[in-house]
């Protein structure tokens, strides 16, 4: 039995924990909070750029690493600690998942490169409206050669150089998956304003606009399933990340504020609160080994991994953040403090692909499916 | 990562199971025979061939194996249908306790009869007015030439019923702070003075016992620690216990078995787990088991590498038990009408949710309520402070009690 990562993995957690602490204290996520013009940190993104980061899971003849998906993991988890404010969740976890999998040689060649060094930001672009998104919701159309249609939102979609966007398909699975340019001029684009501006999100309107189909006509849908079951196992380590993070804060401030002659912290009902927070990320951590495992060595389990991970970590983040405010008192529901950071990113992070009800429904069609064969 | 033995491992694994499929009591070789005579014929065969207690040193009667040998031992023999284990108290609390405060003496002459399944322990420490508050307990010892005699009485004695020997905590001084005046002894649960009342449960089931003591003697060679210090040596007891009851019990409802009712039966003529509420509530406690599965794993990972397993292990308890109960619930639930029935002949699956329904509480309370547990984790994982507690320093028998305040 061996359900650990190896010593290198740690070694490489504990440089991006050094590292995020230096380059990422929560005062550069207040920062981007604060300001409206900012929608992410370049520095910061240029430095994890030049760290590699960005390469990790790309293969070498493309630019990249090479890595597996349990290096990506502890990356992960310490980007969601520090709230890194930057696009790498669209860009790695999501729009270079796409090309890799789903990508010709060429798409690749032209992209993979590029995304491994940082120098361009991919996104994917899903969502139109309220409520779940499925092949039939969709209104964005495409003719093979331009799209058109409104994204909204688009996570780091202002930010991004190029978007991965899904399309209705009358054939297939529903939908098709198109490469296309963000800069051109037949894509307009607006930031809109978000529950976590430490994260940017946006309006996209494609009018005509330039696009290259990627993988097959008709098999977008299934694209996405698949790289959102890689992307739910490194959002939930980044969840996993954020909720620790909150359960540190939570307790230093319980055992500093002095209520009655005596810290909070030893109280029972504080100290009953804290102690359900360390079982939900103990859950929610257990099942991200696991999801990691599955992922890294593409197993058969990886749906039933995923989603465990996902809904698991969803639901320990939220109980976490919110809980976190509610020991800080009245001092956790101020702009001054930091806890509100932790709330937004919570649900930032439990929406943007597919919400705990989905996952949950997701999770037992997969164990039914498995249990039919 | 990877789920698979180091070849070390593996080589054992294979030793552990050629040796059951070999050993292993057959049907017709217990028929007809008593609960306790089967459990003691598959000890005793496991003593002999050295497969007994196998993280105890071999000359109290173990193996001297490792950590990880032993859950792989647990694990090969779970899978194969073996007599009921009524020695887990004697091995897992008592014989530890007694390695870590008896003679040389006495662990010789004890321990391996525990091993051996020869002698039954049981562990008698709550009493009525002493549950969480452990060290509030009034059953007193009082010194008289080479013995102390001892009268009250204690509760929640699982076993105690068919125990030779029992392991107990006693006041021996009421006038110095509570948990200072408390001292450890083993006895002989034969001795006059000694009555057993089984106590019956919501379940129906006799688990567990009040046992009486009438100036019972018990000579003063088997304390264990100092006059004293028997708060001390509670506490091996108890890390032991902890340890040993993990996240089991319940009765058997798991996410598998409520899965397949709720393919099995209907919610508005379609099957339960096409129902949205179903499918939520069986996720949740998907993600919950195989948190705790995994978490397993993560302990397995430590012990296999010789390591101390990290503090994530405690939630096990906490999670499990709370978790079994609601399932059960819910079994019911899904029965609709029928879940009412708790009947051999009528009840589907023997009764197993109405079982647990009924029994699953216990599992809540024993070995450290969730309370308790919560606070163990809010304490010695997270470092927060002890409650205040107003009984600190003040001698025991000046401390308020429920009668006193009464």
């Amino acid at each position: 039995m061996n359900f650990e990562f190896s010593d290198e993995q740690k070694l490489l957690k504990d440089q991006a924990s050094g590292f995020l602490k230096e380059n990422c204290p929560l005062v550069s996520v207040r920062d981007i909070v604060d300001d409206d013009a900012l929608s992410y940190d370049k520095t910061l993104w240029a430095k994890i750029g030049e760290m590699g980061w960005t390469s990790t899971t790309i293969p070498e003849e493309y630019g990249g690493l090479g890595c597996s998906y349990l290096e990506l993991s502890v990356i992960a988890e310490e980007l969601g600690r520090s709230l890194a404010p930057t696009p790498f969740s669209s860009s790695v976890y999501l729009a270079t998942e796409a090309i890799n999998v789903a990508g010709s040689d060429q798409q690749k060649n032209t992209w993979l490169p590029k995304l491994a060094t940082g120098e361009i930001i991919g996104c994917v672009a899903v969502a139109e409206a309220k409520g779940q998104i499925t092949p039939a919701s969709l209104a964005t159309e495409s003719n093979g050669s331009t799209l058109s249609g409104t994204k909204i939102p688009v996570a780091d979609g202002d930010v991004a150089d190029f978007s991965i966007v899904f399309v209705r398909a009358n054939i297939g699975d529903g939908a098709s998956a198109y490469i296309v340019d963000l800069t051109q001029s037949n894509v307009e684009r607006e930031s809109i304003r978000t529950l976590d501006p430490s994260r940017s999100q946006a309006k996209i309107t494609f009018t005509d606009a330039n696009c290259e189909l990627l993988g097959k006509e008709g098999e977008g849908w299934s694209l996405l399933q698949k790289i959102n079951n890689t992307a739910a196992v490194l959002f939930a380590w980044e969840q996993v990340g954020g909720s620790e993070h909150c359960l540190e804060m939570a307790k230093a401030y319980a055992l500093d504020r002095i209520a009655f002659g005596r810290p909070i912290a030893s109280y029972q009902a504080i100290k009953h609160k804290l102690a359900n927070v360390y079982v939900k990320n103990t859950i929610a951590k257990s099942n991200c080994y696991y999801g990691a495992w599955a992922l890294s060595t593409n197993d058969k389990e990886l749906p039933v991994a995923a989603a465990s991970a996902r809904i698991s970590a969803i639901q320990a983040y939220y109980f976490a953040s919110k809980e976190n405010i509610q020991v800080h008192g009245g001092m956790g529901f101020t702009w001054e403090f930091d806890c509100q950071f932790f709330y937004r990113r919570s649900k930032q992070l439990a929406v943007n692909i597919g919400s705990e009800l989905v996952w949950q429904d997701k999770l037992i069609s997969a164990i039914e499916l498995d249990r039919a064969s | 990562m990877d789920f698979n033995d180091t070849p070390k491992e593996a080589e054992f694994r294979i030793e552990v199971r050629t040796w059951l499929e070999a050993n292993a009591p057959t049907e017709s070789e217990l028929r007809d025979m008593e609960p306790m005579a089967s459990s003691k014929l598959w000890q005793k065969r496991k003593y002999d061939a050295g497969w007994a207690c196998l993280r105890w040193p071999k000359e109290y009667g173990g193996r001297g194996a490792s950590a990880i040998e032993q859950v792989i031992y647990s694990q090969e023999e779970a899978k194969i249908q073996t007599p009921d284990n009524v020695f887990m108290i004697g091995q897992g609390m008592c014989a530890p306790t007694m390695m870590a405060w008896a003679t040389e003496e006495q662990k010789r002459e004890y321990v391996p009869a525990i091993a051996s399944g020869e002698k039954v322990w049981c562990q008698l420490f709550s009493e009525p007015a002493a549950g969480s508050d452990l060290a509030a307990l009034t059953t007193k010892a009082e010194r008289d030439g080479d013995d102390w005699i001892i009268n009250g009485q204690k509760i929640w004695t699982s076993g105690a019923h068919y125990s030779d020997y029992g392991v107990i905590v006693l006041r021996t001084d009421p006038t110095v702070p509570k948990h200072k005046g408390l001292s450890y002894f083993f006895f002989d649960m034969k001795s006059e003075g000694v009555e057993t009342r089984p106590i019956k449960q919501i379940s129906g089931a006799s688990n567990f016992n009040e046992v009486y003591f009438t100036n019972l003697r018990v000579p003063d060679t088997q304390r264990l620690g100092k006059v004293g210090q028997g708060w001390e040596v509670a506490l091996t007891t108890l890390m032991n216990e902890r340890a040993s009851i993990g996240s089991g019990g319940g009765g058997g409802v798991n996410f598998n078995r409520l899965f397949k009712l709720a393919q099995d039966v209907n919610i508005n003529d379609k099957p339960a787990i096409k129902n949205d509420v179903v499918r939520e509530k069986l996720a949740n406690w998907y993600v919950q088991e195989s948190g705790l599965k995994f978490t397993g794993h993560r302990t397995l990972t430590a012990l296999s590498r010789g390591e101390l397993p990290g503090p994530e292990n405690s939630i096990g308890k906490l999670v499990g038990a709370p978790k079994s109960q609601d399932m059960a619930s819910f079994g019911l639930d899904l029965l609709e009408q029928s879940g009412a029935i708790w009947d051999d002949e009528y009840s589907d699956f023997r009764g197993l949710y109405q079982t647990s329904y009924m029994s699953s509480p216990a599992i809540r309370v024993a070995g450290g309520t969730d309370e308790i547990m919560a606070n163990i984790i809010a304490e010695r994982v997270l470092g927060l402070p002890q409650e205040v507690r107003v009984d600190k320093g003040i001698p025991f028998n000046e401390i308020p009690t429920s009668s006193s305040v009464k």
